[in-house]
C-alpha cells in the first residue's frame, strides 16, 4: 500500500511574552490545496508532535482566509506572509513558521500590531468629514486620482513591510512604510488635501519618514502590491518641500 | 444630569456604523471586537453597493430598488423599513463618497455603476471588487478619529460571553472575556448594540470569517432575545472550493459581463477554451433569458445543483461549473474585477483572465438574524438593539446582491441613535443596577469556563465543529427534506451530548483559543437547530429555502415570519405575519420580465 503523503512542519513555540521559546515538529496528512492555516488547523485537531508528545493547540491571528483582513501574518520559511495564501505544495520542506519578530509577542504566532492602529492615529489617517448627516455627494475625483488612490487604500495592516524593514527595530519607532503610504492617499483625496500640512508634520516627527534607510525591502514584502517606495518618495518630497518652505517663511 | 453609556459589540460595518453615530450624539461609546475592527468579516464583500441613483439614464427609481428587493426575497420581508433602506441608500453613498472611499469613477468624476443579480439596472456603485474593505476602512477610519478624540474606547481582542440582564428583564451591560488573559469581566451599558455578523462556521467551510460563528446571536437566543427567520440562509453560487474556506467569487464577476456554462458532452476532455460555442451550456442564458447570469442567487445555486446533480453535466464529472470572465478585455477586469480574480490567482495558480474558473455553490449569508422591531432595530429585550447580518429585517427569504452593505450602514446609522434616545429616556440607568447582578453573570460565566478547563473528555470540539459542518451542508442548505431536517437535528442534538464530554487540549490560561473555540461551538450547536427545526417546519418553497416536496411558495399558510423563541431550555417557534402593506405579493419568477 502507498504511504500517504505527508507534510514536515516545524513551528516555534512561546507560551507568552516572557517564556522561553521552542521549536516543535510535526507531521501531518498531506491534501490537495493545504495551505499553512489548515496545517494549524489539523495540529489543533490532533495535537501531538511527530514524536508522539501531546502538545497544546497553536494560537495564531487568522480571520477571512483569503488575504484580504491581514490578520494571519507569519515568517513563513523566514518569509514575512500571509498564511492563508502560502500554500504547502509551493514550500521547502519541513515548513519553518514563527512569528513576526517585530512586534510585541503574545503566545506562539500571535503577535501585537497595535503601534500600526496607533501611528494612523498619529498621522490622522482619515478624512475629517463634518458628521454623517446628509451634506450631500462627495467632491468629483478624476478616475486617474482614483485609480492612483485605489491601491493605496488596498492597505491590509498586516505588518509585512515592517517585518522585513531594517530600519524598523529597538532603536527607533520608525511608523513604517504602511504608514507612510496611507498619509500619500489621504492627503491625494480632494478633501483630505485640506488637512495635507498636518498629515506632513505628523509623518516627520519621531520615528517619522526621514528614518527610512532606502532599503526598499517593503515593496516586495506587501502582499498586496502596493507602491510603497513610490509612497515614500512622495510623501518624502512633500515632506521636504513643507519643512523648506516653513524655514523660508519662519 | 446623568450620562448614558452604549456598547457596541462588533466591528464590521453596522457596528462601526453605529459607533459613529453614537459618537457624535456626544455619548460615550465602548465598542467591543474579537478582532482589531479593521479586520472583520465586512472587508471581505466584494462587489459593490446598491442605491437607485440612476447614474446611467436608465429610469431607475427608489420603488424600483424597493420593489427588487421585496421581489427578491419572495415578500418575506416586512416592507415599511426595507423601502426607507432603498430610499436612505443613495445618501448612504455620498456619505460614503465624502469619507473618502475610492470608488471607480467616470470620465466625468462621478461614481460608475454596474449591474447585479436580481435587477436590469446599474445600481450597483463599486471600488474594485474590494467593495466591502473600502467602506469598512472608511468607517474604521471616521471610528479612529473618534477614539483619538476620547469618544470611543475599544476593546479589540475581547469576545463577548453573555448580557447582564437585570430582574425586571433589562439589559444593563455584557459580560466578556479577554482574548489574551481569558480574563471574564463584566461592563456596564445603558443600551447594547449588536452588530456580530453571520453564523457561516455553523456549516463549517463557508466564504464567511472565521469569526463569524453566530456565537453571540446564541448566546443572546438563550437569554429570551428572539431570533427570526432562522432557516433562511443563502448559499451563493458561485465560490472557489478550498478545505479551509470557500471563497468567494464575487456576483460582480457576472455584473461586468462574465457568463456560467459547462460542456454539453459530459465526457468532454478539452480544455474550456477549445471548446467551441456550440458545444457549451449557458444554462442561465437559457433558462432565464430576461436575468441570465444576473438571476438572484437562490436561482443560479439551484440552476447550478441541477446541473451537477441531475443533469450529471459538472465539469469532468465534479460538482464544478466554469465561470467565464476570459472573453472581457484585460484592461477592464484589472480595473474593475482585480481583486478578485487575484485571489483566484493566489489560491489556485491558474489566471482567470485566460483560463475559465471553476465554481461551486458556498454558504454565504445568514438572511435569519436577532429579531428587531419594524422601527428602529431593537430587540424584544429592553436595552438590546440589533444591525446588520446578524438580525433578520431587510432580505426577506433571499438577499440581493450588494444590499448587505446597504442594509448594515442603514441599519447601523439607526440603532445608534434610537440606543442613545432609549438610554436618555432611561428612569434609571445602569449604575442603579446593584453589583450583584453583574457579579452573579461574572460568576456564571467564570464557572462554565472552570468547567470546560476541569473535565476530563474523550471529544475534541474542532472534530464536533467539523461533523456540524458537515451535516448541516448537506442537509440543511440548497435542497430540503424533511426526513433528513429531522435526522440532522437528531445528530446535532448527539453532538450536543458529545459536547459534554469535550477535552480542552489546552489548559493554560493566557491566549487559550481552543477554550474561546469551546464556547463558540456549544451556541453553534443552538443556532444549528434554530435553522434546522425553522426550515423542517416551513414546508414550502420561499426564496432560498427550497423544498422540493413542496415546491410552491405558500402564501395562505407561509407568509409569515418564523419566531423562534427560547422557553424553558428549549426552541419554541412562532409565527408572526409579514407587514405586506405596501407591495402586494405576486408569484416570483425571473424567466420573464416581472
Amino acid at each position: 500500500m502507498a504511504e500517504t503523503k505527508q507534510v514536515a512542519v516545524r513551528v516555534k513555540r512561546q507560551a507568552g511574552p516572557r517564556e522561553a521559546a521552542r521549536w516543535e515538529e510535526f507531521s501531518l496528512k498531506w491534501r490537495p490545496s493545504m495551505n499553512v492555516i489548515i496545517c494549524l488547523r489539523d495540529i489543533a485537531e490532533n495535537p501531538v508532535t511527530r514524536d508522539g508528545k501531546k502538545t497544546t493547540p497553536i494560537t495564531y491571528d487568522s480571520n477571512c482566509l483569503e488575504e484580504i483582513c491581514g490578520s494571519c501574518a507569519m515568517l513563513i520559511n523566514g518569509k514575512a506572509r500571509m498564511a492563508c495564501s502560502a500554500l504547502v505544495d509551493q514550500l521547502e520542506q519541513p515548513i519553518r513558521i514563527e512569528p513576526m519578530s517585530k512586534f510585541p509577542l503574545v503566545r506562539d504566532l500571535a503577535v501585537d500590531r497595535q503601534f500600526m492602529f496607533e501611528s494612523l492615529k498619529r498621522v490622522k489617517a482619515w478624512i475629517p468629514i463634518d458628521g454623517t448627516y446628509n451634506l450631500g455627494e462627495g467632491p468629483r475625483v478624476s478616475p486617474e486620482v482614483q485609480e492612483k488612490g485605489y491601491p493605496l487604500s488596498n492597505c491590509i495592516t498586516c505588518g509585512n513591510c515592517l517585518e522585513v524593514c531594517p530600519q524598523v527595530n529597538e532603536h527607533n519607532q520608525f511608523v513604517g512604510a504602511a504608514i507612510i503610504s496611507q498619509v500619500r492617499l489621504f492627503n491625494m483625496h480632494p478633501t483630505g488635501a485640506m488637512n495635507k500640512s498636518e498629515r506632513l508634520a505628523a509623518i516627520m516627527g519621531p520615528g517619522g519618514i526621514q528614518e527610512c534607510a532606502n532599503a526598499q525591502n517593503c515593496v516586495h514584502a506587501c502582499p498586496k502590491g502596493i507602491p510603497l517606495t513610490e509612497s515614500i518618495a512622495e510623501v518624502n518630497r512633500d515632506a521636504w518641500k513643507q519643512a523648506l518652505l516653513g524655514w523660508l517663511v519662519g | 444630569m446623568r450620562q448614558p453609556k452604549i456598547i457596541v459589540v462588533g466591528g464590521g460595518l453596522a457596528g462601526l456604523m453605529a459607533t459613529i453615530r453614537v459618537a457624535e450624539a456626544g455619548i460615550p461609546v465602548d465598542l467591543f471586537s474579537i478582532v482589531p475592527v479593521k479586520r472583520s468579516h465586512s472587508v471581505c464583500a466584494q462587489g459593490g453597493i446598491n442605491a437607485a441613483k440612476n447614474q446611467k439614464g436608465e429610469g431607475d427609481t427608489i420603488d424600483k430598488h424597493f420593489d427588487d428587493t421585496i421581489y427578491g426575497g419572495d415578500f418575506l420581508a416586512n416592507q415599511p423599513l426595507v423601502k426607507r433602506m432603498c430610499q436612505a441608500a443613495p445618501g448612504i453613498i455620498d456619505l460614503l463618497d465624502r469619507m473618502g472611499v475610492m470608488f471607480n469613477r467616470t470620465p466625468e468624476g462621478l461614481l460608475d455603476y454596474r449591474r447585479f443579480g436580481g435587477t436590469l439596472y446599474h445600481r450597483t456603485a463599486f471600488a474594485g471588487a474590494t467593495t466591502g474593505q473600502q467602506l469598512l476602512y472608511a468607517l474604521d477610519e471616521q471610528v479612529r478619529r473618534h477614539e483619538a478624540e476620547g469618544k470611543v474606547k475599544k476593546f479589540e481582542g475581547a469576545t463577548f460571553l453573555s448580557a447582564v440582564i437585570d430582574g425586571g428583564g433589562m439589559c444593563r451591560g455584557i459580560c466578556a472575556m479577554d482574548l489574551r488573559t481569558m480574563e471574564v469581566k463584566t461592563f456596564s451599558a445603558d443600551a447594547v448594540i449588536f452588530a456580530t455578523g453571520g453564523n457561516g462556521a455553523i456549516f463549517g467551510r463557508s466564504t464567511n470569517s472565521v469569526v463569524c460563528t453566530g456565537s453571540a446571536q446564541a448566546a443572546l437566543f438563550q437569554l429570551g432575545v428572539d431570533y427570526a427567520n432562522g432557516e433562511f440562509i443563502q448559499v451563493h453560487p458561485t465560490a472557489i472550493p478550498g478545505e479551509d474556506k470557500l471563497r468567494l467569487m464575487s456576483e460582480s464577476a457576472r455584473g461586468e459581463g462574465g457568463r456560467v456554462w459547462v460542456p454539453r458532452n459530459p465526457a468532454e476532455k478539452r480544455a474550456p477554451r477549445s471548446i467551441p460555442e456550440a458545444e457549451r451550456f449557458y444554462f442561465l442564458e437559457e433558462w432565464y433569458p430576461k436575468y441570465g447570469n444576473l438571476v438572484p442567487r437562490d436561482i443560479a445555486t439551484r440552476a447550478i445543483h441541477r446541473i451537477v446533480y441531475q443533469e450529471k453535466l459538472g465539469i469532468d464529472g465534479q460538482p464544478a461549473v466554469y465561470l467565464d470572465v476570459t472573453h472581457i478585455p484585460r484592461e477592464t477586469l484589472d480595473r474593475k474585477l482585480e481583486g478578485i480574480l487575484e485571489i483566484y490567482e493566489k489560491f489556485l495558480g491558474v489566471d482567470p483572465r485566460v483560463e475559465p474558473m471553476k465554481v461551486f455553490p458556498a454558504m454565504h449569508y445568514t438572511m435569519g438574524g436577532i429579531w428587531v422591531n419594524g422601527e428602529d432595530q431593537a430587540s424584544n429585550v429592553p436595552g438590546i438593539y440589533a444591525a446588520g447580518e446578524c438580525e433578520y429585517q431587510y432580505h426577506g427569504a433571499n438577499r440581493l446582491g450588494a444590499n448587505s452593505l446597504v442594509s448594515c450602514i442603514f441599519g447601523g446609522g439607526i440603532a445608534g441613535p434610537a440606543a442613545v434616545k432609549y438610554a436618555k429616556n432611561l428612569e434609571k440607568g445602569a449604575e442603579s443596577t446593584p453589583s450583584a447582578v453583574f457579579d452573579a453573570e461574572r460568576k456564571r460565566q467564570e464557572e462554565k469556563n472552570q468547567k470546560l478547563m476541569n473535565q476530563d473528555g474523550s471529544e475534541n470540539p474542532i472534530t464536533i465543529w467539523r461533523e456540524l459542518g458537515d451535516v448541516m451542508t448537506e442537509h440543511v442548505t440548497v435542497t430540503r427534506i424533511n426526513k433528513n431536517l429531522e435526522m440532522a437535528d437528531g445528530k446535532i442534538r448527539a453532538l450536543q451530548e458529545r459536547y459534554k464530554k469535550i477535552n480542552l487540549s489546552d489548559r493554560t490560561k493566557w491566549s487559550n483559543q481552543t477554550l474561546n473555540f469551546a464556547r463558540e461551538l456549544e451556541n453553534m450547536l443552538v443556532l444549528a437547530r434554530v435553522i434546522t427545526l425553522g426550515a423542517l417546519a416551513r414546508n414550502e418553497s420561499r426564496g432560498a429555502h427550497y423544498k422540493p416536496d413542496y415546491p410552491d411558495r405558500d402564501d395562505t399558510a407561509w407568509l409569515k415570519t418564523t419566531r423562534a423563541k427560547w422557553v424553558n431550555n428549549e426552541i419554541q417557534l412562532t409565527y408572526e405575519p409579514v407587514d405586506i402593506s405596501l407591495i402586494k405579493p405576486r408569484p416570483r419568477r425571473y424567466d420573464a420580465a416581472k
